[in-house]
């Protein structure tokens, strides 16, 4: 799997937020296996150091980072937090989020497809947190994202995926173009889903950071996304409707009336 | 001069973004800053003048989701 040329072995992208202390998110990293974190950019002052100290935690980690736009409500914003984001993590990738509605922090697609255009001219390489509408996607590719971020629910609601339908037409529309479902996963189990729908990857936070024992879930995450891409690509069976019987009845013993 | 650094109203006597952020304490930091909304690389610092008035943030890496 690659984005944007990046060739990964994780199919697991992690979030660094909300963990007990720096300690436990370093060993659930680990235990996640992610080579990818996401990570965010606030205000400090002069005499905090609290940015520095996680900067040189994730340095020793080793793994690339998506800086995010998390909090950002307009276009503006975002793209001026992006570019903050480009120089502070000495890169390109960017998770854009334009949040339009603070109750489900449900996107607001007409900025998102607005800032992607104007930060994917200025050479940054878009990962857009978007819905699972087909054609805000295809707007999205237009504007020149080669990565497509659909939420399963609302961000830390631990609900799955919301919408299965919709999901799954956005997976069939868009064969080529690596599909990541960000948001609103609560259990493994919701990852394995998605994973054997074909989707090519999952960005969770919550349901690791803030489980009784994040190490744990991050393992159990990071096996759930391993055994739902190995069913994806062993081909699932279709549900039915009717019981169709696994123990062949030809050769049975005649032993009724 | 009275500016605003991430909201808050500071006295500085500094001409330029760069001295400004000497004085404040963020030398040598992680940082990444911008001018009344608009982002100031760390290479256009010394060349970016402030006036009084004028809002600057300064941001540092942070967890995220």
């Amino acid at each position: 799997m690659s984005f944007y040329g990046v060739e990964l072995g994780s199919r697991l992208l992690l979030g660094t937020a909300r963990y007990p202390s720096p300690a436990v998110l370093a060993e659930a990293i680990k235990a996640s296996k992610a080579e990818v974190v996401t990570v965010s950019l606030r205000r400090e002052s002069g005499s905090e150091r609290a940015g520095q100290a996680f900067w040189s935690l994730v340095r020793e980690l080793g793994v690339r980072v998506l800086p995010n736009t998390a909090g950002c409500h307009s276009v503006k914003e975002a793209v001026t937090t992006a570019h903050m984001a480009r120089e502070l993590f000495d890169t390109t990738w960017i998770k854009l989020e334009v949040i339009g509605e603070s109750d489900t922090l449900q996107p607001d697609v007409f900025g998102l497809v607005e800032a992607a255009r104007i930060l994917s001219e200025d050479g940054f390489e878009v990962f857009p947190y978007t819905t699972e509408d087909l054609v805000v996607a295809d707007r999205l590719v237009e504007a020149g994202c080669r990565v497509l971020m659909p939420w399963g629910a609302p961000i830390g609601s631990a609900r799955g995926l919301n919408n299965v339908y919709g999901l799954k037409s956005l997976r069939a529309h868009f064969p080529d173009i690596p599909l990541v479902v960000d948001a609103g996963l609560g259990v493994p189990s919701h990852a394995a889903a998605a994973m054997e729908m074909g989707y090519d990857a999952v960005l969770l936070n919550t349901a690791v950071a803030e489980a009784g024992d994040p190490v744990a879930m991050a393992r159990a995450f990071a096996l759930a996304v391993e055994a739902g891409r190995i069913a994806f690509l062993a081909q699932p069976l279709e549900p039915r409707d009717m019981a169709a019987p696994s123990t062949p009845v030809i050769g049975k013993a005649a032993l009724g009336d | 001069m009275r500016i605003f650094l991430n909201d808050e109203v500071r006295d500085v006597d500094a001409g330029t973004l760069a001295t400004a952020l000497d004085v404040l304490g963020f030398g040598g930091r992680k940082i990444a800053t911008a001018v009344n909304g608009r982002f100031v690389a760390a290479t256009a610092r010394p060349g970016t003048k402030l006036a009084d008035g004028d809002r600057i943030e300064v941001v540092a890496p942070m967890q995220g989701g």
